[in-house]
């Protein structure tokens, strides 16, 4: 180790920098690609965000994908566009369930709760790596059906589903965060996971609906998933419901995973920093 | 026994008023009060259990007092503009794994206005060689240091230290010491809890002891361990004694066997006479005056009791706890 002496400081009179607090948008930029990279250095999840999604479609769906369903609807399309709700929310849910629980077993809680750093800068952060991540899960999807499957999307409908994808992902944030807080840092994965699929599989998204059992036909309109999935529909017109019913229900999700969070978050604070 | 010094509460770095703090039926803090000035060097010195993580944790904001007042830089310990102006080291904190140690050096300067350059304060902890290496794998000593590089990098007005040697080697422990020197040298004001008395003494120019939450002393490093420095003496007498032969003499925690300390289970009591402990700033003093009433020893050992050990001469303790 050196010495600091050769830095001499100006002041160190208590009160002399009153003003002291660093600005906040250099922050928030360190800090989010300080977590993209976390999220990128974990394979567990990057890679089974990034790659399960485009392994399914290359081999479930492109060879599937000029055949039509209902005498219009493109199979491509309707599989892509399943395949990239369950792409995006899988990153919102396993970057903040799997990711968030692992820093709290590392206790990174406990020394970013006694630094400067605002709470609200963290989780910001957290959002716009986990939307990075997302566009780019989608990204790949996108390249892959144009390029290897031929799914030919006019224009407008890429754009209307690639917003549909990320906006109507906000939920699945707060559910990622519930799953962090409310499970242990070492059965979050698993929890996820479980819980994820089967939400996803209950909504039609690796199978379509009319395929499978009454009596997951009849629960699948109540899970989150089944109206992220039926908005992304909606961008190639083969949602069973308007796109306003799709987001009123997704909104409703979103402050009730929120919610949820916000108590097992508190909880937490109140068990560790009372 | 000295009491907290009040050096006037204008422009403290931290204040203690009457502070309590109550885990549940634990009473952690049973109402500190003190005033740490800036520029001070402190060592918060104590066994373990002594409160000295609780208060480090109520200085920081990360527990909040039951009762009394904790300001620091006359704010509430958890505001921003007091966080902004303090760097921390924490027993049992922890860093995503995943990150080097500059990109964590650089993420923490982040949260500074007016941060050290990185590579110097990666320098200053003796991490250059590993600065491309993930935190996930750096030894508990290296660890140790990438923290100190987090607490110093913000070129923070204090430090708040947690036990921060434990897990160090000697050498970088040694260097450690010195880097803590020259940050006081340049004015810093620097809190820092230990259970080492021989490291509050090499460093610090002022010990707070803390035992059971509540202030024992607070004074020069010399003049605490002329205090809590104390000899345990242990011998076996072949002569009958019993707790009122050591009246009157400089001794506390006096045991006498029956009570046996750990250890000497396996010899049988009685053939070799009775087994004699006790604890004693004065060892000489003691010794001779059981020597002058004619009690023949056996098996003197006089060696430094350990802290645990010296708080009691401290505390004034009569047994040794267990």
């Amino acid at each position: 180790m050196s010495t600091i002496a050769k830095r001499p400081r100006a002041s160190v009179q208590v009160g002399a920098r009153a003003a002291g607090t660093p600005a906040l948008l250099p922050m928030l930029w360190a800090q989010t690609r300080a977590q993209a990279r976390v999220f990128w250095r974990t394979p567990a999840v990057s890679m089974t965000g990034l790659l399960m999604p485009l392994m399914m479609l290359v081999f479930f769906v492109l060879p599937h994908a000029r055949e039509t369903w209902q005498g219009s609807i493109s199979v491509g399309a309707y599989m892509l566009a399943a395949m990239g709700a369950y792409a995006v929310s899988s990153v919102m849910v396993f970057n903040f369930g799997v990711t968030v629980a692992m820093e709290r077993g590392q206790k990174v809680d406990l020394l970013m709760r006694a630094m400067p750093l605002p709470g609200w800068v963290y989780l910001a952060a957290r959002v716009i790596g986990a939307l990075v991540f997302g566009a780019l899960a989608m990204g790949l999807l996108f390249a892959a059906a144009l390029g290897l499957g031929g799914i030919a999307l006019a224009p407008p409908v890429w754009v209307s589903l690639a917003w549909r994808l990320l906006a109507g992902a906000l939920p699945f944030i707060g559910f990622g965060f519930a799953i962090a807080y409310l499970a242990g840092p070492s059965a979050a994965p698993a929890v996820a996971n479980l819980t994820y699929i089967g939400l996803a599989f209950a909504s039609g998204m690796f199978v379509r609906l009319d395929q499978m059992p009454d009596f997951l036909r009849s629960i699948a309109p109540l899970l989150p998933t089944y109206h992220y999935a039926q908005l992304a529909w909606g961008a190639i017109g083969a949602a069973n419901e308007s796109t306003l019913v799709s987001v009123a229900w997704l909104a409703g999700y979103t402050v009730a995973l929120f919610a949820l969070a916000a108590w097992a978050y508190r909880r937490e604070t109140l068990r560790k920093f009372a | 026994m000295n009491l907290a010094t009040y050096h006037g509460a204008n422009g403290a770095v931290v204040e203690f008023i009457g502070v309590h703090k109550v885990y549940g039926r634990t009473e952690a803090l049973r109402g500190l009060d003190f005033t740490i000035e800036p520029g001070e060097l402190v060592a918060i010195l104590g066994p373990n259990g002594a409160g000295k993580t609780t208060a480090i944790s109520c200085m920081l904001g990360l527990r909040h007092a039951t009762a009394g007042t904790v300001r620091l830089f006359g704010l509430p310990p958890a505001d921003r503009a007091a966080r902004s102006r303090r760097g921390v080291m924490l027993q049992e904190s922890g860093v995503p794994g995943q990150l080097t140690v500059r990109e964590l050096v650089e993420l923490f300067r982040s949260y500074y206005a007016a941060p050290l350059d990185a590579s110097a304060a990666i320098g200053l902890a003796g991490l250059d060689a590993q600065a491309r290496t993930a935190a996930a794998k750096l030894s508990g000593g290296q660890r140790q240091r990438l923290y100190f590089a987090l607490a110093v990098c913000g070129d923070p007005d204090a430090l708040f230290l947690d036990e921060p040697t434990a897990a160090m080697d000697v050498a970088s422990r040694r260097a450690f010491l010195e880097t803590i020197r020259s940050f006081s040298r340049a004015g810093k004001t620097i809190v820092l809890t230990t259970h080492d008395m021989d490291e509050a003494d090499q460093l610090a120019r002022r010990v707070v002891v803390i035992d059971r939450g509540r202030l024992v002393a607070d004074d020069t490093p010399a003049a605490i361990k002329a205090r809590v420095a104390g000899k345990r003496v242990s011998f076996r007498s072949l002569d009958p004694l019993d707790a009122a032969a050591f009246a009157g003499l400089p001794v506390c925690g006096l045991v006498l066997d029956g009570e046996r300390p750990a250890g000497a289970e396996d010899e049988a009591p009685g053939d070799s006479g009775r087994l004699v402990r006790f604890l004693s700033t004065e060892p000489e003093a003691a010794l001779s005056a059981l020597f002058a009433r004619s009690v023949r020893v056996r098996d003197l050992e006089v060696v430094g009791a350990d802290l645990e050990e010296a708080f009691l001469s401290l505390t004034g303790e009569r047994e040794v706890r267990q």
